[in-house]
C-alpha cells in the first residue's frame, strides 16, 4: 500500500460534514472552512487528535472509535469500527470503541434498521479510517523531512523505508495541526490487504456481556433514581375514565401516581395510568391494586377470527385492489394441463425482545435527558419533541444497548411513555415494562391470509398464478411489511399473473418485523412453487431456474412497487439469484441424496435487503409429526466483503433458528381489540431443544458492495423446511404455526 | 423488612418488602444489574442465579426465602483475581453473543451443568440449557460454548479467535 503526499495546501481545514439523505443513507461530504477550529479546540483540550466526529487518538497511543449505529445484537458497534480499524492500520486489541449519543449534525444518519447500517456506511468507514491513517503518516514525513510516499503505516506505527519508525501516540501533536486532506488525496488500502476484515472478531461488549457488566437500558442507574409502570387499557388505544388513584399513592414505596390522556395515536402516547415508586417492586406491587375504568372505544369489535371468515367469504368475490395484471390469468388456469388451489395463513406475531421495552428519561434545566435502547432515535426524538412541545436542541439521548430489536424499537411508544412521566416527575425516572405489557403492547407483525391458484403446463411449466392476499391496515394503510407488491416474486416472472388485495382495516398496532413482508410472503410464494413443481413433476430446483429464466436482470415493475416499511421493489438482479440458488444446492448436495420415507429436503431463495439468499433444509418428520431439521445450507450473497465472520455467522443461524420458532410456536390471537396471549408460557419461542445441529453458511463472494445480514437471511427459511417436510411426508403446510397441520404418517 | 444476604461473597444487607423477588433486590438495591428480567415467571432463564451453587430463578425466589444460602451471580462467577470462569471464556472466545441479554443467565446454567456433569454429551448439554431463552437464537453457539468450556473442542470454526 502506498501512501501519497497531502495534495491540499496546508493552512486550510477540510471537515467532515455528515449529511442526511433521503432513504436513511448518508453520505460523505467535506466541507472546507478556514481555521479548523473544532478539531484545533479538540486537541487543545485534551491534546488528543480527533480530526473527525468517529477517531481519536490519545498522545499515549490509546485509540478510540466512536459507534454512532445503534447496537442491538446485531454487531456494528463491532463491525462499522473493523472497518476504521482496518484503514488506520490499529491493531484491534487496542482500539476502545464508545457508544456515541444520538446527534446526526456530528454523525450522520443514526438509524439501525432494514439491514441498512453496513451499506450506508461501508465506503464512508473506509473513508474516515483511511483519512486519519494518511495523516499520521504525513506527520511523520514532516517530522522526518521525507516524502510521505516513502512511508508505510502498520500495527500503529509509521515506519520509513530506512527503518526508523514513529508511533501514532508520537505523532499525535504534529498530526493536530494538519489539514484533513480532501477525500481524492486518500489512498484506500485494498481488500487484498485486508487482515481485519473478513475474520473473526468477538464484539466489543463481550467482556461486559459475560461479567454482567452494566450494559443495557434496563440497567441505567442514575442518582436519585425513581421507578415506573405505564398501565395502559387492554384495548387497542383504550381511555382511562377514572383510577383509584388516591389508594395506589397511600402504598408502600409509591411516590406518585397520575393519568397520562395520549396524543391520540395507538403507537406513540397512549392513554394509561403511571405509578411512580421507589423500586422496581414497588411500582409492580402497587400496579396489582390498580383499579381503572376504561373506555375501550370501538376496537372491541374487531377479532381475528371474525377477520379470518370474512376473507373466505371474500376470497371468491372480485373487490380487492388489482396490484399487478399480466395477460389473462383466468384463460390460462382455464386451459392448464394441471391447477392447483391453496390457501396460505399466518398470525399477527410478537416482536419478543428479551429486554422489556424500557427508557429512563430525566427532566431538568428545560432539557429532556433520555437513555433508551431504540433502533431509529430520530424517531423518538422527534415524538418528544411533537407530543411534549420540547425543542430538538432541548432533547438529549443516550443511545443504550437493546437487548434485541427484530424492527420493534424502530416504535418509540416506550419512549415517549417515559418522556411524558418524567415531565411530571421531579427526578429521573425509569419505566420499565413488564413482559406482559410488552406482549400485549407490541407494534405487531401483521397477519395474512392469501388465496391462491396456479397451473401448469403438460411439461410442469408454471402458465398461470393468480394470489388474493387479504391483510391487515391501521388507520386506513396496511400495517408494516402487510402490502404485498405487484413486484413480490414471481411477479413479473410468469406471463399470466395476477396479484390482488383486500385490507382490512383496524385499530391495532403494527410495526415492522425482522425483514418486513418478505419473512410472510417469502413462505407463501416459494411454498406455492413448490406445489406447483410437485403438480407438473418436476424437480423444485430445476422449476426455480426455469422460472428465473435466462435474463439477467429484471427491471421493477411499475404497479404497487411501494409498500410501507419493506423496500420498495427494486430492479432484480436475476444472475446473482441464479448464482446463489446455483451455489447453495451445490453445496447441500441437492438431487444427490437418497431419503427415507419420513426424511426429505426443500429449498427455497429471496432477495430481500439487498442480500441474494438461497436455502436447503434436510428435515425428518416422525411418524408421530414431530419435525426435526436435520440440517440447514444457506448461500449467501452480500457482496464483494464478510465484515465480521463471526458477526456474520450468528446473523445466519440465528435467523435460520429464528425463523425455525417462528414457524413451530409463533402465535398470537387478538379478539375483541386486545391480545389474549401475555408471556412466555402462552406464546412460547424456540428453545435450544428444537435447534438444528447442523447450520452450514457458505459466503459467495461477489463483486457487489458489501450489504447487510440482519434480516435477509431469515426469508427463505420457512419454506424451505416446509417444502422439506412435503418431500419428507407428503404433508403440504399452509398454516403458521406448526401445530395447525397435522403431519402424523404411516 | 431488613434482611441480610450472602451474596458472591459478601455479606449484604437490605431494606426490602418480604415478598420482593431476589431479582429486584439484587437490581435495584445492590446494583447488581447483570441478573436480568426478562419475564417473572420463571419462563426464560434470563435471572438465573446460584443459589448455594443450584441454578435458581431469581423472579421466583423472594427475598424471605434466602436466609443464609449463599448467592452467586454472574458478576461474582469468575474468580477473585478476575480470571474468568471458563464458560465465561468460552463464551468469549467464541463470540457466543448477539444481543447479550440472555447470556448471563446461560452461563449461569451452563456453569451449574458443568459443575455436575464436567462433560456432558450433547442430550445433557439441551436438556439442561432447555430452561433458558435465547431470543437470538444463539443456540448453536451456547453449545459450543459449553463444549469449548468442558474441554470436549477447541477453538476453532464457529467462533472468534
Amino acid at each position: 500500500m502506498s501512501t501519497p503526499s497531502l495534495a491540499q495546501p496546508v493552512g486550510r481545514r477540510d471537515f467532515l460534514k455528515l449529511t442526511g439523505l433521503a432513504g436513511g443513507g448518508f453520505a460523505l461530504a467535506f466541507y472546507i472552512r478556514s481555521g479548523g477550529e473544532a478539531a484545533a479546540a479538540d486537541a487543545a483540550a485534551t491534546g488528543d487528535f480527533a480530526p473527525n466526529a468517529f477517531v481519536r487518538i490519545a498522545r499515549t497511543g490509546a485509540v478510540t472509535i466512536v459507534s454512532k449505529q445503534p447496537e442491538m445484537g446485531q454487531g456494528v458497534k463491532t463491525s462499522l469500527p473493523m472497518i476504521i480499524a482496518e484503514q488506520l492500520e490499529v491493531p484491534w486489541k487496542d482500539i476502545a470503541i464508545e457508544q456515541g449519543d444520538f446527534d446526526e449534525k456530528k454523525y450522520g444518519g443514526q438509524s439501525a434498521g432494514g439491514s441498512q447500517s453496513t451499506p450506508s456506511n461501508y465506503d464512508n468507514f473506509h473513508v474516515l479510517g483511511a483519512t486519519v491513517r494518511t495523516m499520521l503518516v504525513e506527520a511523520a514525513a514532516q517530522t522526518w523531512g521525507v516524502p510521505a510516499s516513502e512511508c508505510r503505516a502498520e500495527k500503529a506505527t509509521v515506519i520509513h523505508t530506512s527503518g526508523k519508525s514513529l508511533k501514532y501516540g508520537q505523532l499525535v501533536a504534529k498530526a493536530a495541526t494538519l489539514p484533513v486532506p480532501a477525500k481524492e488525496a486518500v489512498t484506500l488500502k485494498q481488500p487484498k490487504d485486508f487482515t481485519l476484515l473478513g475474520t473473526r472478531i468477538s464484539q466489543f461488549d463481550t467482556p461486559k456481556i459475560v461479567t454482567g457488566k452494566s450494559l443495557f437500558g434496563i440497567d441505567i442507574r442514575l442518582p436519585g433514581m425513581l421507578y415506573a409502570i405505564y398501565e395502559k387499557c387492554p384495548a387497542f388505544g383504550g381511555k382511562v375514565v377514572s383510577a383509584n388513584l388516591n389508594e395506589i399513592k397511600a402504598l408502600p414505596g409509591v411516590k406518585d401516581a397520575f393519568i397520562l390522556e395520549g396524543s391520540g395515536k395507538v403507537k406513540e402516547l397512549v392513554p394509561g395510568v403511571a405509578i411512580i415508586a421507589d423500586s422496581t417492586w414497588s411500582a409492580f406491587s402497587a400496579r396489582k391494586q390498580l383499579k381503572i375504568t376504561w373506555d375501550e372505544g370501538t376496537v372491541v369489535n374487531e377479532s381475528w377470527e371474525s377477520f379470518l371468515k370474512q376473507a373466505k367469504e371474500k376470497s371468491t368475490q372480485p373487490g380487492g385492489k388489482t396490484l399487478r395484471k399480466d395477460g389473462d390469468p383466468d384463460a390460462a388456469l382455464a386451459s392448464a394441463a394441471k391447477t392447483v388451489v391453496a390457501q396460505y395463513s399466518y398470525p399477527f406475531i410478537s416482536h419478543a425482545n428479551l429486554e422489556p421495552q424500557n427508557t429512563t428519561a430525566h427532566w431538568h434545566d428545560g432539557i429532556m435527558e433520555i437513555w433508551s435502547p431504540i433502533q431509529i432515535p430520530s424517531i423518538g426524538s422527534g415524538m418528544v419533541n411533537r407530543v411534549l412541545g420540547i425543542a430538538p436542541e432541548k432533547i438529549k439521548l443516550h443511545l443504550s444497548r437493546a437487548g434485541g430489536g427484530f424492527g420493534r424499537r424502530i416504535g418509540a411508544d416506550y419512549l415517549i411513555e417515559a418522556a411524558a412521566i418524567a415531565q411530571k416527575v421531579n427526578a429521573p425516572v425509569k419505566l420499565t415494562w413488564s413482559r406482559e405489557d410488552d406482549m400485549r403492547h407490541d407494534q405487531y407483525r401483521p397477519g395474512g391470509i392469501h388465496f391462491l391458484k396456479g397451473g401448469v403446463d403438460a411439461k410442469g411449466k408454471v402458465v398461470a398464478w393468480k394470489n388474493h392476499c387479504f391483510t391487515f391496515g391501521e388507520g386506513g394503510s396496511p400495517g408494516s411489511g402487510g402490502s404485498l407488491s405487484g413486484d413480490e416474486f414471481p411477479g413479473r416472472w410468469i406471463a399470466n399473473y395476477q396479484a390482488d388485495q383486500t385490507m382490512f382495516d383496524t385499530g391495532w398496532p403494527m410495526g415492522p418485523w425482522r425483514a418486513p413482508g418478505s419473512c410472510v410472503f417469502a413462505w407463501v410464494m416459494h411454498s406455492f412453487i413448490d406445489e406447483l413443481a410437485h403438480a407438473g413433476g418436476r424437480d423444485p430446483l430445476e422449476l426455480r431456474l426455469e422460472l428465473l429464466g435466462e435474463k439477467d436482470e429484471m427491471p421493477a415493475g411499475n404497479a404497487g412497487a411501494t409498500t410501507k416499511g419493506k423496500q420498495a421493489a427494486a430492479s432484480y438482479n436475476v444472475a446473482r439469484m441464479r448464482n446463489v440458488l446455483k451455489f447453495a444446492a451445490e453445496k447441500a448436495g441437492w438431487g444427490k441424496k437418497k431419503f427415507a420415507k419420513g426424511s426429505g429436503a426443500g429449498i427455497a431463495f429471496h432477495f430481500s435487503h439487498r442480500g441474494f439468499f438461497a436455502q436447503v433444509a434436510e428435515v425428518t418428520v416422525s411418524k408421530d409429526g414431530q419435525l426435526k431439521v436435520d440440517r440447514f445450507v444457506t448461500g449467501v450473497d452480500i457482496g464483494a466483503q464478510v465484515v465480521n465472520l463471526s458477526g456474520a455467522e450468528n446473523q445466519v443461524e440465528g435467523s435460520v433458528i429464528d425463523a425455525l420458532g417462528v414457524l413451530m410456536y409463533q402465535e398470537l390471537n387478538i379478539e375483541r381489540g386486545r391480545t389474549v396471549q401475555s408471556n412466555f408460557n402462552d406464546y412460547p419461542m424456540i428453545r435450544i431443544t428444537d435447534a438444528p445441529t447442523k447450520i452450514e453458511t457458505h459466503f459467495l463472494k461477489t463483486a457487489f458492495p458489501t450489504t447487510g445480514l440482519g434480516e435477509p437471511a431469515l426469508p427463505p427459511v420457512a419454506p424451505a423446511i416446509c417444502n422439506a417436510i412435503f418431500a419428507a411426508t407428503g404433508k403440504r403446510v399452509r398454516q403458521f404455526p406448526l401445530s395447525r397441520t397435522d403431519l402424523r404418517w404411516t | 423488612m431488613k434482611y441480610t444476604l450472602n451474596v458472591n461473597g459478601q455479606s449484604r444487607s437490605v431494606d426490602a418488602a418480604s415478598d420482593t423477588p431476589l431479582l429486584w433486590v439484587l437490581r435495584d438495591s445492590l446494583d447488581l444489574v447483570g441478573t436480568k428480567y426478562g419475564c417473572g415467571v420463571g419462563m426464560c432463564g434470563a435471572c438465573t442465579i446460584h443459589l448455594n451453587g443450584v441454578p435458581t430463578r431469581a423472579c421466583m425466589t423472594p427475598v424471605s426465602t434466602v436466609g443464609k444460602m449463599k448467592v452467586t451471580t454472574i458478576e461474582g462467577l469468575a474468580a477473585a483475581s478476575g480470571k474468568l470462569h471458563p464458560v465465561q471464556q468460552a463464551w468469549s472466545d467464541l463470540d457466543v453473543a448477539q444481543c447479550g441479554y440472555c447470556q448471563a443467565g446461560q452461563i449461569m446454567t451452563a456453569a451449574a451443568l458443568l459443575k455436575d456433569n464436567p462433560k456432558p454429551n450433547d442430550e445433557d448439554i439441551d436438556g439442561a440449557m432447555a430452561g433458558n431463552l435465547c431470543r437470538c437464537a444463539t443456540y448453536m453457539r451456547i453449545r459450543a460454548g459449553i463444549k469449548l468450556a468442558a474441554g470436549l473442542t477447541t477453538v476453532g470454526k464457529g467462533g472468534a479467535q
